[in-house]
């Protein structure tokens, strides 16, 4: 992703509300509309069993990671496949330092560290090309969890991790849920501010957007920062619940890849696209690991094609489709009847 | 000529590789002055544009605006001091409204606005290159020719105090063409400085002060545009030799 | 001293298979983050040929490199030419692509580990040691070197000395004019993307020889070969055999020096060296 080849650089048109100082009214109904959905999903664990729980948990965290994913590699292109690696690290930030620091710090902490590996990684990345960018996030995790291993090998410690912090299912879910609804408001926030229409414009045309005054490595690398701290601080909420805590498990390629794909599905232009693409696909995913446990990575693999090879919009894409179509369908049937009864 | 000039430039040379596209081209240009710059294709004017702009990075000599030095410091840094641009080929932001390419360069740049200010300024601007009803449009579904009216509102949005103007003129028809001048003769009496790249020698004459002629990367000829385009060594960098 | 053997051996091999990726991103200009995959695929056949038949690995590559050939114009006719006629520009293809092979990584891990399993592969071949300036070195990992460098050659030689070389060439310098003087750039990238699998196979079958593999591994090795491409400047094969044999010394330097658990560490260190001093690559001319 050149410069050059980010030219014109697909984007559906996408109106953006962004250009008010003020709240308008809209923007409150939609915000009213958001907390409500809030508050129904908060109350899923304490009516449903524990499945019931144990998906709902899956789902908020999968949604959290693929809208964070998506506020930064959906406007501008860029795709990142390093989410495990932040994940990962915001795990074993909770999972080392349990003995040393009380919880709720070190969930701070994963965010800070994971920032500040977000910023490293951005500005030595982000200046350049979106090619070396991709490139350097396909190996990230494996490459901290090399690191990880050497230490714990040079420490003496042992490569597994038990994480004990007593938290109901309840709790888990909750704190997710917490950390969603962050999520939406700083990408509601991104998305109606100068930062966002600098990143729409990035992701349109590198070359305009320096030409327009944009400092283009500024705005993508806060922007990955801020995706990757969710990230991490979603590594650090999740930690205690697997209670136990490898190298191999916290920085799998699995999460990347399954965060990258359901943002896909969903669609990356719009901040609830990525939801809509977690709640199938999670869904299917429980239905796949139950009934094929030794062929997920082949599914998970031909899933992925399947959505770019077919629904290449995402659902978002389907569902604007579809609203266009019958806008235009109902458009024919008024010109027919008006033709009609100017006939009669 | 005033005494402090707006832009200079001086020894400026670009080479791709092997190929020198811009070679030791100095010149000074005057505030509110409109200077020309032609030459066959492939002279090198384009290069010399993105230079300016900071597009690229010069392989040597300095570039200065208003006495500070330029040359290298990046496009966006650039565009932030005053300096706006067209393209030769537009370059358009597809996924965004027509209004949304025009606020895209006021927001940022020299001259900074947000909110309904910045929409009605984008408004005011359409009006003023003849597309007053775009705003709202899809930027693919306008013609080339549109799309280049939009490109020159977004680099007015930012209130340049340098516009650098790549062929946009190319491609209007004799109507269009009456209009494209007499708006870049508006935005010079607003006391813009200007440099225009252009092939249509007719509006070269109409409204350059004076005209630089590059062939092969380097200067051939400088001076007003009617002494200038009777020079015989212009003539024949566009022509080729007599006897071919 | 031996680093610097062991360094230069591996080293061989590492060029081998970033020329094939040189083949598909430099020629065909597409980003391929499977190409890994289909290097421990090579090395997946070779294993199992050894295991099966007992004869020397070397035959492998007589089925190997066809096989993986004919895949990989399959995978370039069926998956990337969609992609190719739908992008409107260059960036978008680029982004389906990595999209679009990354997906393909997965499912070929997928192949693997549904037809080999999960665990850690490896036979032994050549297992003596042979003596070089007095010390020891496997000597599967000299037969390897010499592999390699026998197929580097013969590569260069066909780019360099025969009409479809030249063809390639001609595609990865300047597609559209390539176009103009009646190369089939299609056809050309096909080809390149065909014989770039093959090759990076082939050095998955080499590389089989002294390395212990397991499925998963496949994304180390892309991101080595796309190092080595970055490194050595997209369209320059001598860049990329130098930078080919800089990583191999690299790699064997935090192996021995610090921990052989580090190697993708030392790889990256490399990466890094090139974003921040000469995002060109080694050879590559800069163009200000
Ligand atoms: N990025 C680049 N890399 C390599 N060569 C370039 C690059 N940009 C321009 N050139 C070469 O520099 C020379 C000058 O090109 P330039 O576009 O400046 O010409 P021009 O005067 O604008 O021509 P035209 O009238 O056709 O627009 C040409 O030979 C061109 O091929
Ligand atoms: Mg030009």
């Amino acid at each position: 992703m050149t410069s050059e080849a980010q030219a014109a650089a697909p984007v559906p048109v996408t109106k953006s509300t962004g250009h008010r100082l003020g709240i308008t009214g809209r923007e409150w109904r939609n915000l009213a509309i958001a907390a409500v959905l809030f508050a129904l999903a908060a109350v899923v664990p304490l009516v449903g069993s524990g499945y019931v729980q144990s998906i709902a948990i899956s789902i908020a965290i999968y949604t959290a990671l693929a809208t964070s994913w998506m506020l930064f590699s959906g406007p501008t292109n860029y795709i990142s496949l390093a989410t495990a690696a932040f994940f990962g690290s915001g795990m074993y930030i909770v999972a080392g330092g349990l003995d040393l620091a009380p919880y709720p710090v070190l969930v701070l902490l994963a965010g800070v560290a994971g920032a500040l590996f977000a910023a490293v990684v951005g500005l030595a990345t982000l200046r350049i090309s979106g090619v070396y960018f991709v490139i350097f996030s396909l190996g990230l995790a494996e490459l901290v969890r090399q690191i990880i291993t050497w230490l714990q090998h040079v420490l003496g410690t042992m490569s597994g991790l038990y994480v004990y912090v007593d938290r109901s299912e309840e709790m888990f879910f909750w704190q997710l849920l917490a950390l969603t609804a962050v999520v939406y408001l700083v990408g509601w926030w991104i998305g109606r501010s100068r930062l966002g229409f600098a990143l729409r414009i990035i992701g349109n045309d590198e070359l305009v957007a320096v030409h327009c005054g944009i400092n283009t490595a500024r705005a993508k690398v806060i922007l990955f920062v801020i995706s990757s701290t969710f990230a991490a601080i979603a590594g650090a909420l999740v930690a205690p619940r697997w209670s136990y805590v490898e190298p191999t498990i916290a920085f799998s390629p699995f999460l990347s890849f399954q965060v990258v794909i359901m943002a896909l599905l969903g669609g990356v232009h719009r901040l609830w696209g990525p939801l809509l693409g977690v709640i199938p696909f999670t869904l299917l995913w429980e239905l796949i690991s139950a009934n094929f446990p030794a062929q997920t990575t082949l599914l998970l693999g031909a899933a992925f094609l399947l959505i770019v090879y077919f629904i290449p919009n995402g659902v978002v894409g389907l569902i604007e489709d579809a609203l266009r179509q019958r806008g235009e369908w109902l458009k024919s049937l008024r010109l027919l009847l008006v033709r009609r009864s100017r006939d009669a | 000529m005033p005494d402090s000039p707006a832009l200079t430039a001086h020894a400026v040379s670009k080479r791709f590789g092997g190929l020198v596209a811009v070679n030791d081209i100095s010149f000074a240009l005057a505030e509110n002055e409109v200077l020309g710059l032609i030459g066959p294709n492939g002279s090198g004017k384009t290069t010399m544009m993105n230079l300016i702009s900071g597009a690229l990075r010069p392989s040597a000599g300095e570039i200065r605006l208003y006495g500070e030095d330029i040359a290298g410091i990046g496009a966006s840094r650039i565009a932030r001091k005053g300096v706006a641009r067209t393209f030769q080929l537009v370059r358009m932001l597809p996924g965004l409204t027509v209004l949304e390419n025009v606020t895209a360069g006021g927001v940022f740049g020299h001259a900074r606005r947000w909110g309904q200010e910045l929409n009605d300024y984008a408004h005011a601007l359409l009006q003023r290159v003849g597309l007053p009803n775009a705003g709202d449009v899809a930027m693919t579904a306008l013609t080339y020719i549109d799309q280049k009216r939009v490109e020159l509102a977004r680099a007015l949005a930012g209130d340049p105090k340098v516009l650098l103007l790549d062929e946009w003129l190319a491609g209007l028809n004799p109507t269009e063409l009456k209009t494209g001048i007499a708006l870049i003769e508006q935005l010079r009496a607003e006391g813009r400085t200007i440099i225009i790249v252009e092939h249509v020698m007719h509006a070269i004459r109409s409204l350059c002060d004076r005209c630089i002629v590059m062939s092969s990367g380097a200067k051939i000829a400088e001076g007003t545009p009617r002494d200038v385009l009777a020079d015989a060594e212009v003539i024949r960098a566009y022509l080729g030799t007599a006897d071919a | 001293m031996d680093i610097i053997i062991i360094g230069l051996l591996l080293g061989a091999t590492y060029a081998l298979m970033a020329m094939g990726l040189q083949l598909q991103y430099g020629v065909a200009r597409i980003m391929n983050l499977a190409n890994g995959e289909m290097l421990i695929a090579g090395a997946f056949g070779t294993f199992w040929f050894y295991t099966a038949s007992n004869a020397s690995p070397f035959y492998a590559l007589i089925g190997v490199i066809p096989l993986a050939f004919a895949v990989n114009w399959a995978i370039y006719r069926v998956l990337i030419v969609p992609l190719v006629r739908r992008a409107r520009n260059q960036g978008q293809l680029e982004v389906d692509c990595i999209l679009a092979t990354f997906g393909l990584s997965f499912i070929l891990v997928g192949i693997l580990l549904a037809v080999f399993g999960g665990e850690y592969l490896s036979y032994s071949y050549l297992a003596r040691p042979i003596f070089i300036l007095g010390e020891p070195y496997g000597l599967n990992r000299v037969a390897a070197f010499i592999g390699s460098l026998v197929l580097c050659l013969g590569l260069y030689l066909w780019l360099h000395r025969t009409r479809p070389g030249l063809a390639l060439r001609a595609v990865s310098v300047n597609p559209a004019a390539a176009g103009l003087v009646s190369i089939n750039v299609t056809r050309a990238s096909a080809l390149a993307f065909a014989l770039g699998g093959a090759v990076t196979a082939a050095g998955g079958v080499l590389l089989s020889m002294f390395l212990t593999f397991d499925a998963s591994l496949g994304v180390v090795f892309t991101l080595k070969a796309l190092i080595i491409v970055i490194l050595g400047g997209v369209s320059d094969i001598r860049g990329a055999i130098l930078a080919a044999f800089i990583l191999g010394l690299a790699e064997t330097t935090v192996a021995s020096l610090v921990d052989p658990g580090l190697t993708l560490a030392a790889a990256y260190l490399l990466f890094m060296a090139i974003l921040l001093v000469r995002p060109e690559g080694l050879l590559g001319r800069r163009s200000s």
